[in-house]
């Protein structure tokens, strides 16, 4: 399995009901039923990872996110996932807002603007960073809205959300003593778990 | 159609038929004492009889979904996606694919000889529903020694007998694959409905439903009804490319008496085409059935409800330009499944043909049907 899902499957309790934004070929939901019971449903627009889903028997339905999650009930989840697609929707707030009203935990991994290689880049060479992690070129990009890990947290604590777990880790998905001590600077990809925070009354 | 068949067509079919004498009670509170069912079946069935796939057919449609007939010049109406290797693949599935009550291909219908009085049913044959249809396939698939269905498919009408065996018998259908189709009628269906029952019932040849009696047929009201039905079927864009402002004759001509535009002849020749094939009153009782398909309206409205002990898995496909039954009428079915913690799968294709768009074989509809059909197990 790819190492990001490998990481969150950990977070996703046996039972439970899932879904997964963007889910690609439906592979974590494909694990997820397979080991740990888990019903869940992926929300994919490009036709051909729906086919991929499709021949792996996973439940996909063909939604665009940035029409919203107007479709689902609040709290009609357990888990709301999105793998690397933070950086593609039109209004990311208005996602994590959705999310953290349909399910009752919240799964998001997104790339690290704030990593060295692209602050090295843009300042070496006045241009906005290419890797072969990120191989795009600013005007043909799917990815509109980079942040780093700090902006991350930032629109977290804006939005009242709690963060639950957090992972700084490389490309490869590793994390290392570096990624763990100074994540907006080593750190290649976040990986979160966030809840509504409640607000304790007396 | 005599001669070699292509590789990917059943070939030659047979419509066979059954005999009904057990009462069929129907929604409407009448029964038919006794009746028959025309039906055709393609590939094989298995030992253990858990490959059999049941095709609805929608308005206009009938049993003779694939392959040739001995006379015929087409194949049947679903022949882009029945066959070997096609989406429903008949080396994996046994089809049974049947004219449904009240229709005009062979199944008892109101041109069909009422058994009391000797003469045509006419008007006089019972209005038919969605579930009556569904009860009598189930009755077919008892005769052909099948318990359970490893899948109902059917597209627009079709769509929804697939949808309504799912409540009815939830525990004889494995899948359930609804195409262009919705989980009711909306007021503008029900208006296009309405224009052309009109057409039909003040066409002086109707004869209060009896022309069979007087040896005529409606044919204008029919062929009224086919052309503004035919029109919901297309797509503005798919007309647009098809005729554009294309001109029949040289120039304008300026009177009401000559066919003028490309797409007035074409409707007209469809219009024509269908009032001599089809019997106004299965076109009748037809839009009926679709305007009453409301399987939620015993649960409050609650399509999540009205799924609720359905155990079939759901495979729901719509077409960007459908405007009949737009995608949204399946999202709409798609959400309440999903609501109701059901195993669905929806996807929406991008093709130009508007709700006709299901009988066309689209390279994107065929991979993502046949993807759903392959991992079926039978």
């Amino acid at each position: 399995m790819r190492a990001d899902l490998e990481i969150i499957q950990q977070w996703i309790p046996e039972n439970s009901r899932v879904l997964d934004l963007g889910c690609g070929d439906g592979e974590l939901l494909a694990w997820l039923k397979e080991h740990k019971n888990v019903s869940g449903y992926g929300l994919e627009i490009d036709p051909d990872k729906i086919n991929a889903c499709i021949e792996k028997n996973v439940n996909v339905i063909e939604q665009n996110l940035d029409l919203g999650l107007g479709n689902f009930a609040s709290n009609s989840f357990d888990v709301v996932v999105m793998t690397q697609a933070l950086q593609v929707v039109h209004y990311p707030d208005r996602i994590l807002q959705e999310m953290l009203r349909v399910g009752r935990t919240c799964i998001i991994t997104f790339p690290n603007f704030g990593h060295w290689r692209c602050r090295w880049y843009l300042a070496t060479r006045g241009r906005m960073p290419v890797s072969d992690f990120m191989p795009y070129t600013w005007y043909n990009t799917p990815n509109i809205h980079f942040c780093t890990f700090k902006d991350f947290e930032a629109l977290c604590s804006e939005m009242q959300m709690q963060v639950l777990d957090r992972l700084a880790v490389d490309n490869q998905h590793r994390d290392h003593l570096g990624s763990k001590l100074w994540p907006n600077l080593l750190g290649e990809i976040g990986i979160y778990r966030v809840t509504r925070n409640t607000v304790k009354t007396a | 159609m005599s001669g070699v068949f292509p590789e990917d067509s059943v070939g030659l079919v047979y419509p066979q038929t059954a005999q009904f004498t057990e009462p069929l009670l129907l929604a409407c509170g009448r029964q038919l004492d006794e009746y028959e069912l025309v039906y055709e079946t393609y590939g094989s069935l298995n030992d253990t009889r858990s490959n059999a796939l049941l095709i609805c057919h929608a308005l206009s449609g009938h049993h003779h979904a694939a392959g040739y007939h001995t006379d015929d010049s087409k194949p049947g109406w679903w022949e882009a996606c029945i066959g070997p290797g096609k989406p429903i693949d008949t080396n994996k599935f046994f089809v049974v694919s049947l004219n449904n009550l009240g229709g005009c291909n062979g199944s008892t219908g109101p041109a069909s000889t009422n058994p009391f009085t000797g003469k045509p049913y006419g008007a006089d044959f019972p209005m038919m529903t969605v579930q009556d249809w569904v009860q009598s396939q189930a009755r077919l698939a008892d005769r052909l020694g099948i318990e359970q269905w490893a899948a109902v498919v059917g597209g627009s009408l079709g769509g929804m007998q697939a949808l309504q065996w799912t409540i009815d018998y939830p525990e004889r259908v494995r899948h359930c694959v609804s195409i262009a189709a919705a989980p009711r009628l909306s007021a503008q269906n029900i208006a296009f409905n309405e224009v052309a029952r009109q057409a039909i019932t003040s066409d002086p040849d109707f004869y209060a439903g009896h022309f069979l009696e007087q040896g005529t047929v409606p044919r204008r009201g029919l062929k009224l009804a086919r052309m503004i039905g035919h029109i919901t079927y297309l797509s503005d864009d798919s007309m647009g490319e098809k005729f554009g402002r294309e001109l029949k004759t040289e120039q304008l001509n300026f009177d009401l008496n000559n066919v003028e535009f490309q797409v007035e002849s074409y409707l007209r020749y469809q219009g024509e085409q269908f009032s001599t094939r089809f019997d106004a009153n299965t076109y009748l009782i037809m839009t009926k059935a679709l305007d009453y398909f409301d399987p939620a309206a015993a649960h409050g409205g609650d399509l999540a409800k009205t799924f609720a002990n359905a155990s079939a898995s759901f495979y729901l496909i719509s077409f960007t330009t459908d405007w009949r039954f737009s995608p949204e009428r399946s999202r709409e079915m798609a959400n309440a499944l999903i609501a109701a913690g059901k195993n669905v799968t929806y996807v929406d294709i991008d093709a130009p043909h508007g709700h006709d768009a299901f009988l066309i074989p689209h390279p994107r509809y065929l991979q993502a049907f046949s993807s759903y059909m392959n991992r079926i197990e039978t």
